[in-house]
């Protein structure tokens, strides 16, 4: 219990996705104009980084890893499919996004008004991928790790959304040089967020 | 079928240059269509693991549009993000092979980033926009336009971190080894990840500084 709280606020603090690993930035910097639309899309990558991953996990520990077939028959200890790991992953993703949209729709329509525009965007956000395959990376060992892991990394991705566009609307009142409008100002913001995220770094879980 | 299209449109006609041209400058992938940012971050630390990924970018961007483009009239319109990202994954996964097989370190260096090629959006971005209605010359041309835009932006980005945060470029020694005598200390700063956002706000205010059209207005 102990280690699956570390991994999750690990994963939101010390290994943010966006400041540490730059995942999600397209949609990152697109959608972050205002405060509403980027809690919109924060939702949504929590939700679907906290099913995909997990199920990710599964498909990895029972079809791909090395030997993972054994449980058909002991004559597939050494089938090695690891290198469809990513049409694999993609796939789910693809799915899962489709299936969580069916389904959003059919039993919560007000969910899917605040979240609908944004689910077809999360199958090319590389943060959800990003973070299947960083889960099969550290070879985390049962299914409640990989299940906070993916929650972490969402809550992780959603405080950074919010956190620039809150700046974003307050810039707009600033007097920033005229060819860092927009985006180089929200590059440079980035980078100054993340500074202060480092500092994070030492913390031991 | 190479020899139909040279008697209607020479190979290197101008409309063709400049599919090639723009997106190096003022239509470039990361600086003004804002996309392919997360893998072009990721990576630049050192030189040659840019180099690599800039390569491995140029061959599959420019490997899935030519194949969109082909297949553009029998796919149908419902399906064709699942069709888009099978193709984009299956050459993904050839890179992925041909790195770990010829340049292990660099593929370790890499680590998941060659993964993510595949939700890279510069691809989807142009497979979408202009593969999915062009014919597939000019769908290799703009392909290796646009991954060569996202990739001086990566070179350019890993020269000055691997220069100022080790003192070595393509991990030879360029700094002299006198200098540290007289104190001067590598930029360690410029190794961890929030510089290369800083560094490539740089490029957008000098780029933009020169080309008064690409402003924004907010």
């Amino acid at each position: 219990m102990q280690e699956i709280f570390n991994i999750f606020v690990k994963s939101i603090f010390v290994d943010n996705m966006v400041f540490a690993y730059f995942l999600g930035m397209c949609s990152y910097l697109a959608v972050s104009r205002t405060v509403k639309t980027s809690v919109g899309l924060g939702a949504a990558v929590i939700f679907v980084l906290g099913i995909t991953v997990p199920i990710d996990y599964l498909i990895n520990e029972y079809l791909l890893a090395p030997g993972a077939l054994i449980w058909l028959s002991p004559d597939f200890a050494d089938v090695d499919l690891s290198f469809l790991t990513f049409i694999m992953f993609i796939a789910v993703i693809a799915s899962m996004v489709q299936l969580v949209e069916m389904i959003v729709e059919k039993f919560s329509p007000t969910l899917y008004n605040s979240l609908g525009i944004f689910l077809p965007l999360i199958a090319v956000n590389c943060a959800i991928l990003g973070g299947s395959l960083f889960m099969q990376e550290r070879e985390y060992s049962n299914i409640g790790q990989a299940i906070s892991f993916g929650l972490g990394s969402g809550v992780g991705w959603f405080l950074a959304i919010v956190g620039i566009a809150a700046i974003r609307e307050k810039i707009k009142y600033s007097n920033v040089p005229a060819p860092l409008r927009g985006l180089g100002i929200t590059f440079i913001i980035t980078g100054l967020m993340g500074i202060a995220f480092m500092s994070f770094l030492g913390i031991e879980l | 079928m190479s020899k139909e299209k040279k008697d209607r449109e020479p190979l290197f006609s101008i409309k063709n240059r400049r599919l090639l041209t723009n997106p190096l400058n003022k239509d470039n992938p990361i600086t003004v269509q804002v996309l392919g940012i997360c893998s072009a971050l990721a990576v630049t630390a050192k030189l040659k693991p840019s180099f690599v990924m800039t390569l491995s970018v140029i061959f599959v961007m420019a490997m899935a549009n030519v194949v969109i483009s082909l297949l553009r009239n029998g796919v149908p319109p419902r399906i064709r993000i699942i069709v888009q990202l099978v193709v984009i994954a299956s050459l993904v996964i050839i890179v992925d092979q041909f790195l770990k097989a010829f340049v292990f370190d660099v593929s370790k260096q890499l680590s998941v980033f060659v993964g993510l090629i595949i939700t890279n959006c510069i691809i989807m971005g142009r497979l979408e926009a202009f593969a999915m209605s062009n014919k597939p010359w000019p769908a290799f041309l703009d392909g290796v336009g646009n991954a060569m835009g996202y990739g001086w932006i990566l070179i350019v980005v890993g020269f000055f971190r691997e220069l100022f945060g080790s003192g070595t470029l393509w991990g030879y020694q360029v700094v002299p080894e006198g200098f540290y005598n007289f104190g001067y200390e590598d930029n360690g700063f410029f190794i961890l990840p929030p510089m290369a956002l800083i560094l490539v706000g740089i490029i957008i205010w000098f780029q933009r500084a020169k080309n008064r059209d690409l402003i924004e207005e907010s």
